[in-house]
């Protein structure tokens, strides 16, 4: 019964903080509000303040609590409901849960409409790029702020390929992957000897000098305005037009990403980036290659986001600079964090709901990046290992320790690097 | 044209040290890269226009705007001290001792927040900052040296000079000196290293307030977006001085804008930006401590 124990502890604590908190908070939002026009104030400027103020009231409760038994009880609610997922999924044959998943991602598109088959194809883009940004952020514990630039490589490949060379699609799409491995190992190369927090700033301003080259590079790019026409993919004859023509290309690339990764995720590779993730000392001591374990993952990542940006060139037909702004890596790392760093499941769940969720809420739009950066603040403060925590067993254990370990990762959420 | 680009990059290496400073003291103290700080900066120099329009439409008169300036400063300061404070507790105390990636994530986290916060308090739209200086400035050997670009370097040195005392000759500041060398020992001594973080976001907080109105009332023109660019050039000259290193920031900041200025007007002005990114590749590169940060135990 977590609902009742939660409110109790809420009226528990001393309620003179809690206020005070909360007029902290409304003190500090006040100034921001104030319209600069005559009248000075306006009318629903209120409504924003006490909306903001109860919010952050919340959030202050919330992280003064970690660690009592309300913030418990909370992260024990969201822990049960991912550690349901994997129990589920380790109680039935995996091979089952597969075929089963296939399947319904093949049949079930086939009775919506094109809007949300698009919706669809999205998910599909960002599951990849999502699963890509693992490898780099989940797995090898590299945090990369500047994701997106492969991406845009990617996309760009195929744009000029296609409109000035006249390579078609499958012809762009290895050469695009390729492309955007020699980036990010290229990336790799200067940055290995940084730490995390270098690394992260690093990589942020390699996206925007991408960024900012593919904006101003006009006899190449054609600047901000972009490149238009670009070819759709052609198959035997058929060309891909539809919504729904691309869907099925997209799910293929989802399906061969999924595998790869979590191959990846499962091999000497894997193991050797998770314990280089944990520590680099000790994995360096253990005989690990910390150079090549590094660019493999920056290599491998990126191979990912050049494979997405083809396809996402392929289906615009039209690509900007505008496309691959920083706030795009943003999400990106957004859904893996929120979905779990390192678990497969977990990022897929993760970008499935950071394109969906706003789809469904379209009026709350101008809130969503609000939104975003106040649940990557929340998510790390209670729950930094994501919904679904990345599990990490070296041996297949027999049916009845799997239900300990299940539950063991319910109760005692390990900290994820 | 050599004269008024030292000129210009010596104005805006000034509030990039201010900046870096803030991200300097932070790092030195609990090795955090502090994401958020370049949102701060935006925070000044909204508080600046914020208070100048609350003092205008109260009817406050002065006889000269030099005392509105002032205000507008002090209030700048006090607010962004206050939301330094208050971003330490909610998003990076709980996460110390956790992993690297958690505070980051989360610094990242509230520099989002921030920015659309005032997005969607104050609109997505330029404002026009508040002209205060009527000054004439001077000539200098061809160039000229604006009232406000003597009033910002002026007010930077003032500053950073302020900082120096305040580190090295105040209680506060010691305490803050030996937290950074070694936390730990710190509080075993008896320093209450809370209080300590708390007084270093408070103080570079307010710094990068300043910042905010100086840079506003340089360019005119203030946005919810600038603290993204400003933020990443600061840490770059944090980076370049010597990461944890006080006077390393402010040698980083100056050679930042000077490089900066020399670039746009020597190479091209498009790829202005690229610059900053260039340099601190390049430095984390081939001289990862940065200018002056061989002397370690001087940081803070």
């Amino acid at each position: 019964m977590p609902t009742p124990r939660l409110s109790i502890t809420l009226i528990q604590r001393p309620f003179p903080r809690i206020v005070l908190t909360s007029l902290w908070f409304g003190l500090l939002s006040l100034p921001l509000m104030m319209e600069l026009k005559a009248p000075f104030f306006g009318l629903e400027r209120p409504l924003l303040v006490s909306a903001g103020v109860a919010m952050a009231g919340l959030m202050r409760l919330a992280v003064s609590q970690r660690g009592g038994p309300g913030a418990e009880r909370v992260q024990r609610m969201v822990g049960s409901i991912g550690g349901a997922v994997r129990h589920l999924t380790e109680q039935i044959d995996r091979r089952v849960i597969y075929v089963v998943a296939v399947a319904s991602a093949v049949v079930i598109p086939l009775s919506l409409n094109r809007y949300h088959i698009d919706i669809l194809t999205q998910v599909g883009i960002y599951v990849t790029l999502a699963l890509g940004l693992n490898i780099v952020v989940g797995l090898a514990g590299l945090l990369d702020l500047g994701y997106v630039a492969f991406y845009a490589v990617g996309a760009y490949t195929y744009g000029l390929l296609s409109t000035r060379v006249g390579l078609s699609f499958w012809e762009v799409l290895p050469l695009g992957a390729l492309l955007a491995a020699i980036f990010g190992i290229l990336l790799g190369i200067p940055v290995l000897r940084l730490r995390g927090d270098y690394l992260a700033i690093v990589t942020l301003g390699f996206g925007e000098m991408i960024r900012i080259t593919l904006n101003n590079w006009d006899s190449v790019t054609r600047g901000p305005n972009g490149i238009l026409g670009i070819a759709r993919p052609r198959l035997l004859g058929f060309t891909f037009s539809s919504p729904i023509d691309y869907y099925y290309l997209i799910l293929v690339i989802v399906l061969l990403t999924i595998f790869v990764v979590d191959r990846l995720n499962q091999s000497r590779i894997g193991r050797a980036w998770t314990a280089m993730r944990d520590d680099e000392v000790a994995a360096e001591a253990m005989g690990i290659n910390l150079m090549k374990a590094k660019l493999l993952a920056f290599g491998l990542g990126a191979t990912w986001a050049g494979l997405a940006g083809v396809f996402f060139a392929a289906k615009m037909t039209f690509i900007s600079p505008e496309s691959f702004t920083f706030f795009e890596s943003v999400i990106i790392l957004c859904m893996v964090v929120l979905g779990g760093m390192g678990s497969v499941l977990g990022v897929i769940l993760g970008a499935s709901m950071l394109v969906i969720l706003p789809e469904m809420m379209r009026q709350f739009a101008l809130y969503r990046m609000l939104i975003f950066g106040g649940a990557m603040v929340v998510m790390m403060v209670l729950r930094p290992q994501g919904l679904i925590a990345s599990s990490r067993r070296g041996i297949a254990l027999g049916p009845k320790d799997r239900q300990g370990s299940a539950s063991a990762a319910v109760t005692s959420p390990q900290k994820m690097g | 044209m050599l004269v008024q680009q030292l000129i210009n990059g010596l104005t805006l290496g000034s509030v990039y040290a201010l900046i870096a400073l803030g991200y300097t003291m932070v790092y030195g103290i609990i090795e955090l890269i502090n994401f958020a700080h370049g949102e701060i900066y935006m925070l000044g120099a909204y508080m600046g226009i914020i208070t100048f329009g609350l003092l205008t439409t109260l009817h406050l008169t002065f006889p000269t705007s030099g005392a509105a300036l002032l205000i507008m400063m002090v209030m700048a300061m006090l607010f962004c001290g206050a939301c330094g404070i208050t971003i330490e507790r909610l998003a990076y105390r709980p996460l110390r001792g956790a992993s690297r990636l958690a505070p980051l994530i989360s610094a990242l986290g509230v520099s989002i927040f921030l920015q659309n916060f005032v997005m969607l308090a104050q609109g997505p739209r330029d404002k026009g900052f508040p002209h205060l200086f009527a000054g004439e400035g001077i000539d200098l050997f061809g160039s000229r040296i604006s009232a406000i670009q003597m009033f910002i370097m002026a007010t930077s040195v003032l500053m950073m000079a302020a900082l120096q005392l305040l580190v090295h000759r105040t209680k506060i500041g010691k305490a803050m000196r030996a937290t950074a060398q070694d936390m730990q020992m710190a509080s075993l001594v008896g320093i209450d290293v809370d209080r300590v973080i708390s007084a270093t976001f408070l103080i570079g907080s307010a710094l990068a307030g300043v910042a905010g109105i100086m840079v506003g009332m340089y360019y005119g023109l203030i946005n919810f977006f600038i603290g993204y660019i400003a933020g990443i050039k600061a840490f770059t000259a944090a980076v370049l001085g010597g990461i944890g290193n006080i006077p390393g920031a402010m040698l980083g900041g100056l050679l930042l804008g000077l490089i900066e200025a020399l670039g746009a007007g020597y190479i091209s002005s498009e790829y202005k930006d690229v610059f900053a990114f260039a340099i601190l590749v390049l430095v984390l590169i081939f001289r990862p401590s940065g200018l002056l940060g061989k002397d370690i135990s001087r940081r803070v």
